[in-house]
C-alpha cells in the first residue's frame, strides 16, 4: 500500500496498460515530451517511445477520431483531452462515430477507445475553461461514462476503460489531480459499472460523482454534528446508472440530495430524481433535493465563481432543508 | 491486364450501373427506406482504384472507408451484393443486420470498415486505420473515397496534417463530381483543383480523368504502390460526375440539361465497353448477352435473397449498443 496522487495513479495505469498489450497507446496534446499537462503520462514517452505516446497537434476531432479508427482495427487508445471544454470540438467523432459504430454495423465493428478529459472548475478559469458537460456524454447511447472520485477509482477504472470493448469517457476533474489516496501496490481493477456507498448513513442519501462526492462527504461529517446520519453515494458510472443501489439506500433513508457541480437544467440530478420517483416513489418521505450550479456560464471574479459552484455548504445547508431543518 | 479481366472489369461496372438502378426501382416500390445515394457515372473510380488495391482477402487486405454513397465501395471490396441489398432492404441477413440502412454498409470481414453519413468524418477515422496498420507493421494501407465538398470541413486538414506529420500508409481518393448536392465547387472553394490543396500538407498528389478505367488504374496504381512502399500519405483526385441526382429527392435544378449531356458522353461504361469492342475482346452480343446475366442475377438472386429475407427481430431492438457479452472483470458487478 502506497499513499499516491490522483495523477500518480492514472499515470500507472497508462504505465501497466502500456506494458502489458503493444496495440494500447496514448494520444493527446503534450503528453509526450511535455509529459502531460496534469503529468498523467509522464516518463512514459521516454520509456515506450514516440510511437506510442504520441503528442498531437490541436486537432482535438480528427486526433480523436484517428484513436477511433486504429481502435477500429484491433488497438487500444486512450486519449487525453486537455480539457472538456476542448472535448465539444471531438463531439462529432465521439457522439456521431465511437458511440454508435458497434450499432449501426450490427455489432460486426467496435470502438474499444478510451477518452479522458478533466471536466470542472478549478480557481479562475472563467466560462471557457470550467465546464463540466458529464450530461451530454450520460445522454448518447453506446458510450460508457465513468468519474473516478478519487486514485483509486482513478488508477482501477482506467485499467478496466482500457481492457472493455466499449468507447470509455473517464471524466476527471481539474481538482483532482493532487488529491490522496491509499492504493494496493499490486496490480487491480475496478469495474466501469455499479455505484458505491461510500459512507453508511440512516436519515439521508446524499448522491455524488467525481469531484462532488467529496462534498458530500464533508457535508455529511458536518450532519453528523447535528445528530443527523447521512449516507453518501458515489455513482461512479454516470453511463449506465446503478439505479438499484440508489433504491435501496433511499428505500433505507426516505430522503434524499443530489450534489452534482454542472448547472441543473438537463443534468445528472434530474435524471437520478427522476429514477427515484420511478423506481421508489413512495419511500420518500420528503422532496428531493438538487444542489447545482447557477445556471451562467462560470463567471472569473473569485466572489462571482465561488457563488455559482456549490461547495460543501450548499450541500449541508440542502441537506438541512430535506430533513426540515430548515 | 488480360482479356479476360478486362471483361470482367466491364462486366463489374455493367453490374455496378444495374445494381444502382435497382436500388432506385425498389426505392420507389418503397422497399428501401432512408436516404438512397447512388453512384452511377462515377463507377471508374471506385472499382478502377480498388482493382489495384489488395481487396477480397479477407483481413489481410487494405481497409475501405467512405461516405454515404457506399454501396459499390463496399462489393467491389468483397461485401456480398446480396448482403448490401438486403441491408437496403432492412433486413437482418443486411451487411450491418439492418442497423445501418443505405449509408452504413460494414463487413468487416474483407475491411470494408463502414459508410458515414457525416461528410468529411471518415477522414480522421481512415488515417487512424493506417495508424494500426504501421502499428502491426503489416504493409496493409487504408483507403479512404470522399467527395469534392468533404474537402471543406475541418476535419480534411487536421488528417491531411496528422497522416503527413506521422506517415500515415493512407490513400485519399477525391472523387471530384463538381457537386456538393446543389453547390458548385467553385461556388464553395476557394482552390477548384483539389490536389492543389495537398502543397500545404507536403502530401504527394494528383488529379486524373475519372470516367476512364484505363486512366484511372493506371493513376490508382502508382499512388498505392507509393503509399504502400514509401509508407506516406497520397491524395488522387478523379474528375468525375454523378449522372443522377443527390439522393432521391434532388430535382437537380442547380444543373442545366446541356452539361449533363456534355458527361454522359464520357460515361465510364460507353468509353470502356466501345474500347474492348474496338481491341476485338468483346462483341456487342456478349455486352447484350451479359446485361441479361447481371438482370437474372441482380433479381433472381440479389433482390429475391432481400426480399425473402427476415426484418430483425424487435426483442434485439437494444443489441449491439455496447458489448453484449462483457468481461465481468471490466464492467462489475462492483464487489461489496
Ligand atoms: C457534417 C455534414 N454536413 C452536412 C451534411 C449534408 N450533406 C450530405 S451530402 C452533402 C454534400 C457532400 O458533397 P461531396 O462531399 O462532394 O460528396 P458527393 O455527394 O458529391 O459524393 C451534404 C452537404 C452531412 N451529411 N454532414
Ligand atoms: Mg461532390
Amino acid at each position: 500500500m502506497a499513499v499516491i496522487a490522483y495523477w500518480e495513479a492514472i499515470r500507472r495505469a497508462h504505465d501497466e496498460e502500456l506494458a502489458n498489450d503493444p496495440m494500447v497507446i496514448a494520444m493527446g496534446e503534450d503528453i509526450g515530451v511535455a509529459g502531460g499537462t496534469y503529468k498523467a503520462t509522464q516518463g512514459l514517452y521516454d520509456k515506450y517511445g514516440p510511437e506510442r505516446v504520441i503528442d498531437t497537434p490541436i486537432s482535438e476531432n480528427s486526433y480523436t477520431g484517428i484513436g477511433i479508427g486504429a481502435s477500429m482495427a484491433g488497438m487500444r487508445p486512450i486519449i487525453e483531452i486537455m480539457s472538456i471544454n476542448f472535448a465539444l470540438l471531438a463531439l462529432d467523432t465521439i457522439i456521431n462515430a465511437a458511440a454508435k459504430i458497434r450499432y449501426m454495423s450490427g455489432g460486426r465493428v467496435q470502438c474499444p477507445i478510451v477518452i479522458r478529459t478533466p471536466g470542472g472548475t478549478a480557481h479562475q478559469l472563467a466560462a471557457q475553461h470550467s465546464a463540466r458537460l458529464a450530461r451530454m456524454f450520460m445522454s448518447t447511447a453506446g458510450l460508457r461514462v465513468v468519474t473516478p472520485r478519487g486514485p483509486l477509482d482513478a488508477y482501477g477504472m482506467l485499467k478496466s476503460a482500457v481492457r472493455c470493448n466499449d468507447p470509455v469517457i473517464v471524466i476527471e476533474h481539474e481538482q483532482m489531480y493532487n488529491l490522496k489516496e491509499e492504493v494496493p501496490d499490486e496490480e487491480f481493477f475496478r469495474p466501469l459499472e455499479g455505484a458505491e456507498v461510500v459512507r453508511e448513513g440512516e436519515d439521508i442519501t446524499l448522491i455524488g460523482y467525481n469531484y462532488s462526492v467529496h462534498l458530500c462527504l464533508e457535508a455529511a461529517r458536518r450532519l453528523e454534528a447535528d445528530g443527523i446520519s447521512a449516507e453518501v453515494i458515489d455513482l461512479r458510472a454516470l453511463k449506465p446508472i446503478d439505479r438499484e443501489t440508489i433504491r435501496r439506500s433511499v428505500e433505507k433513508t426516505h430522503r434524499v440530495l443530489v450534489a452534482e457541480e454542472d448547472e441543473a437544467p438537463v443534468g445528472v440530478g434530474s435524471e437520478i430524481i427522476t429514477g427515484i420517483i420511478e423506481d421508489c416513489f413512495f419511500a420518500l418521505d420528503a422532496q428531493p433535493v438538487r444542489i447545482h450550479a447557477a445556471d451562467v456560464p462560470v463567471p472569473y471574479a473569485e466572489n462571482l465563481e465561488k457563488a455559482a459552484i456549490p461547495d460543501a455548504d450548499d450541500v449541508y445547508q440542502g441537506a438541512l432543508k430535506v430533513m426540515g431543518r430548515i | 491486364m488480360n482479356e479476360a479481366d478486362r471483361k470482367r472489369l466491364l462486366r463489374e461496372m455493367m453490374f455496378y450501373r444495374r445494381f444502382e438502378d435497382r436500388c432506385f426501382e425498389a426505392y420507389m416500390e418503397r422497399k428501401i427506406g432512408g436516404f438512397l445515394h447512388l453512384y452511377s457515372g462515377q463507377e471508374a473510380v471506385a472499382t478502377g482504384v480498388l482493382e489495384k488495391a489488395r481487396v477480397n482477402r479477407g483481413t489481410d487486405g487494405d481497409y475501405v472507408i467512405t461516405g454515404y454513397r457506399d454501396h459499390i465501395h463496399a462489393i467491389k471490396t468483397g461485401a456480398p451484393p446480396r448482403e448490401v441489398m438486403a441491408e437496403l432492404y432492412g433486413k437482418e441477413t443486411g451487411s450491418s443486420r439492418g442497423r445501418g440502412g443505405s449509408m452504413h454498409i460494414f463487413d468487416p470481414t474483407v475491411n470494408f470498415m463502414g459508410g458515414y453519413a457525416l461528410v468529411g468524418q471518415p477522414f480522421p477515422l481512415a488515417a487512424g486505420l493506417a495508424l494500426a496498420c504501421k502499428h502491426k507493421s503489416t504493409d496493409q494501407i487504408a483507403i479512404c473515397f470522399l467527395g469534392d465538398g468533404a474537402n471543406n470541413q475541418g476535419t480534411f486538414h487536421e488528417t491531411m496534417n496528422m497522416a503527413s506529420i506521422w506517415d500515415l500508409p493512407v490513400l485519399f481518393v477525391c472523387e471530384n463530381n463538381q457537386y456538393a448536392i446543389g453547390t458548385r465547387i467553385d461556388r464553395s472553394t476557394a482552390v477548384t483543383d483539389q490536389y492543389k490543396r495537398m502543397c500545404a500538407y507536403n502530401i504527394e498528389a494528383s488529379q486524373h480523368d475519372g470516367m476512364d478505367i484505363d486512366v484511372v488504374m493506371e493513376a490508382a496504381e502508382k499512388a498505392i504502390d507509393y503509399v504502400r512502399g514509401k509508407r506516406r500519405p497520397y491524395f488522387i483526385e478523379f474528375m468525375t460526375y454523378r449522372f443522377r441526382g443527390h439522393s432521391m429527392s434532388d430535382a437537380k435544378g442547380y444543373r442545366t440539361r446541356e452539361e449533363e449531356k456534355e458527361w454522359e458522353k464520357r460515361d465510364p461504361i460507353r468509353i470502356f465497353s466501345a474500347r474492348l469492342i474496338e481491341e476485338g475482346v468483346i462483341t456487342p452480343e456478349d455486352i447484350k448477352a451479359m446485361e441479361k446475366e447481371i438482370d437474372d442475377e441482380i433479381e433472381n438472386d440479389i433482390v429475391r435473397f432481400a426480399e425473402e429475407s427476415p426484418p430483425p427481430k424487435v426483442e434485439d431492438l437494444t443489441r449491439y449498443v455496447l458489448d453484449d457479452n462483457p468481461d465481468p472483470r471490466w464492467i462489475g458487478p462492483l464487489q461489496k
